[in-house]
């Protein structure tokens, strides 16, 4: 059994009349349908700039000569000008020969003040609206290390709070890190001095190093972050705190733009009870390597291979 | 030379043109298809002008439907070869021209997959950092550089296997053996390996130990084999209802013993998980708690993974006795078990792996409207693609869009039948 066509009701003899019919038919068809089309793509009127053409054809950090790079960071300073209406001073740090960064953390000291997240936020350019943060500190109660059993919104009138321990967890650094082996684009790698870094031009915001990391230590851009210029930290680095865009992965850095150039993290400059040791492992008489020697020091979840540069250990 | 790529273009120009001809109901079933892909695009313009704070993902549930629908079909796409095996490796010839429904499934499918990726990137402009060669692709260590590979191999595969057999009988030439032939046994193990790699996306996560189970890649198989010959069956009884081609019963219970057989095999790897999990009752347990009972009374996902259970279990049933052998039966099988795998492998496997959190944090998830509006925009073009294959492809196996009455004047004329 079969029905005519559509336009069947032309005869057949008369091909030129059928087609042109069905053509005129057509177009109006395909103008509604482009119509339609347009009316769904409304929303991206709102499309903010999605960035240059320079930015969208920028090569890999790994294959950037220095004046490549020169001519980025100027455009990255402008950018910034432009948004916040401050001057930036965007560097590429480099690492240092010699220098492999480890952190220590001393959980006897920790109060869970937070100001160590605080800091991080001013100082790393953190989005204040969603907010976003690099350290997330646990209330965990006295005689468990089931993180299930920690607390991540504590709110007392003071702390700390007797009975629970504090354990601040940010990014591990690891010599084994699993979120840069999953990256699909090598847009996260280890640097020399054992940092690993993202390249945000670089990043395409599939997720997945945020599904590898056992600490919970990556964050995505969900929507476009938002900074007051007052707010503003103008000393910035390519692969640390300059300014995010949405879509894309970050992450604590170690401050590469502050430990880079000889100074400390911002999370441990401002550890009121000292709890917080930072410095170079390659160095034998750096404050670190005394003590991995001398304390018992310990990683979390050293059953998953990742080999952690943030070590913890108690005083007492 | 020139007249072959000229011939070539006919061909397409007039499957193309075949695609816009049918009568009322095929006219409305393009058009809610059409529209509801509208609604979709319409969806992901306010996601790509937001960013993905329009869905339900956060930092601690970072993937949710859109890769729960991916994994999920690249299932379907890898299950073309249970047509493939039984046709090429058994010479069971009765399903011979069936392979070719099969496999533009497949590429209908993957061709979803490649869309459910898409919007699920922060940033699909820089899209060419993938590219090999041009980007910095991350190839062997990265699964997901295996998946772009493996992926858009088998869309190619599949796109030659079934264009040149169509071409060939459009033409009305027999096929030459080797132009085709080796591609569909590479075909079969590409078809494993596009499930087995998606799979290890998963099971390579030592972080996760949710998914960090050997038993994953068996059970994505398992469960693709099942899904997929059941909406194979579900197509080839529409193709039947709707078009003059004759599909055997043979064929449709040749299908109904793959996916008798492979739904016991995954329930019974279902049953090891389960098995594991809460006998072994360590810390590892949280997932799959949350999953099943709740968690700390957070429980969103309980109501859904026992109707998957339930359904797959009810589907299991049904097949094993003789009563499926009733198509209508086989029909209400194959639906359950449609809908029971794509909420187990979908939301039962992705969403409780990030829940709690590696810092033992429990931030639930759910998709939002504008979400799944950009899903059901995604399937919508997905059926739209497959409507429009097979539209093109019925009358051409048939017989009656063939080279030799290109010069008529109303070319498709006749064949578009509609069965009253």
């Amino acid at each position: 059994m079969t029905t005519s066509p559509p336009d069947g009701a032309a005869p057949p003899s008369e091909p030129r009349s059928m087609s042109r019919r069905s053509f005129l038919r057509g177009s109006t068809v395909m103008a509604a349908g482009v119509a339609a089309m347009a009316a769904g793509l409304a929303p991206l009127r709102k499309l903010s700039d999605y960035g240059s053409v320079d930015e969208f054809l920028q090569m890999h950090y790994s294959e950037l000569k220095p004046e490549q790079m020169k001519v980025i960071l100027e455009r990255m300073e402008r950018e910034v000008q432009r948004q916040y209406g401050v001057r930036p001073h965007v560097r590429d740090f480099k690492p240092m020969n010699g220098v492999e960064f480890v952190y220590a953390l001393n959980l006897t000291r920790c109060t869970g003040c937070r100001k160590c997240v605080h800091a991080c936020v001013a100082e790393n350019n953190q989005s204040r609206d969603p907010g976003l943060e690099y350290i997330r500190v646990l209330k965990m109660p006295n005689g468990t290390f089931d993180m299930e059993k920690g607390d991540h919104n504590y709110a007392p009138e003071s702390v700390p709070e007797p009975g629970f321990f504090y354990m601040p967890v940010q990014c591990h650094q690891c010599k084994n890190p699993p979120c840069v082996k999953v990256c699909p684009v090598k847009a996260t790698w280890q640097e020399p001095d054992g940092i690993t870094v993202i390249d945000y031009n670089w990043c395409i915001g599939c997720r997945y190093c945020e599904a590898a990391c056992p600490y919970f230590a990556r964050r995505f851009n969900f929507t476009e972050p938002s900074i007051p210029s007052e707010k503003l930290n103008p000393n910035m680095s390519y692969l640390g705190n300059r300014p995010r865009h949405k879509g894309v992965m970050e992450k604590c850095h170690f401050c590469i733009q502050r430990t880079r150039a000889g100074r400390y993290p911002a999370c441990l400059e401002v550890c009121p009870t000292g709890a917080r040791k930072f410095g170079n492992i390659l160095d034998p008489d750096s404050e670190v390597s005394y003590i991995l020697k001398h304390k018992r020091v310990f990683v979390l979840k050293e059953e998953v291979g990742t080999l952690p540069r943030f070590f913890y250990y108690f005083d007492v | 030379m020139k007249t072959a790529v000229r011939n070539y273009f006919v061909f397409l120009a007039r499957s193309a043109s075949v695609a816009f001809e049918g009568d009322w109901r095929y006219f409305t079933w393009i058009g809610v298809l059409f529209a509801i892909c509208l609604l979709g695009l319409n969806a992901y313009s306010r996601q790509l002008s937001e960013g993905l704070v329009v869905t339900g993902m956060t930092d601690q549930v970072s993937w949710g439907v859109y890769i729960a629908n991916f994994t999920f079909l690249v299932g379907v796409a890898a299950a073309a070869v249970m047509l493939v095996i039984p046709v090429y490796v058994y010479r069971n010839e009765e399903l011979h021209d069936l392979v070719i429904f099969g496999e533009l499934l497949a590429v209908a499918a993957i061709l979803m997959c490649l869309a459910f990726v898409t919007v699920d990137l922060g940033r699909p402009d820089r899209f060419w950092h993938l590219i090999p060669g041009l980007g910095k692709f991350n190839f062997p260590g990265s699964m997901l550089s295996w998946d772009v590979i493996v992926l858009n191999g088998y869309l190619l595969l599949n796109v030659h296997i079934c264009g040149y057999l169509l071409y060939c009988r459009y033409k009305n030439t027999k096929p030459a053996k080797w132009f085709y032939i080796p591609f569909v046994f590479i075909g079969i193990f590409w078809a494993v390996s596009i499930h087995t790699v998606t799979a290890f996306l998963y099971v390579g996560l030592g972080g996760r130990p949710f998914w960090n189970s050997a038993v994953v890649g068996p059970r994505f198989i398992a469960s693709a084999f099942t899904a997929g010959p059941a909406i194979i069956i579900l197509a080839l009884q529409v193709i039947r209802r709707f078009t003059t081609y004759r599909v055997p019963d043979k064929a449709l219970l040749t299908l109904r013993s793959i996916v008798q057989v492979s739904m016991l095999i995954n329930l019974f790897l279902l049953a090891n998980e389960v098995f594991k999990e809460f006998y072994t009752d360590n810390l590892h347990v949280a997932s799959a708690r949350y999953l099943f009972f709740g968690l700390d009374g957070h429980h969103a996902l309980v109501r859904w993974i026992w109707t998957a259970v339930t359904f797959n279990i009810i589907a299991m049933i049904l097949l094993a006795l003789p009563l499926s052998r009733s198509l209508k039966w086989l029909d209400v099988a194959c639906v359950l078990a449609i809908i029971g795998i794509w909420i187990e492998k979908g939301m039962g496997l992705v969403v409780p792996g990030f829940i709690p959190s590696p810092l033992g944090e429990i931030v639930e998830y759910l998709p939002t409207w504008n979400e799944t509006a950009v899903c059901l925009g995604i399937w919508a073009f997905g059926f739209l693609c497959y409507t429009f294959f097979l539209r093109m492809a019925v009358p051409i196996l048939q017989g009656t869009l063939n080279k030799s009455n290109e010069s008529a004047a109303a070319p498709a004329a006749g064949i578009v039948s509609v069965k009253s």
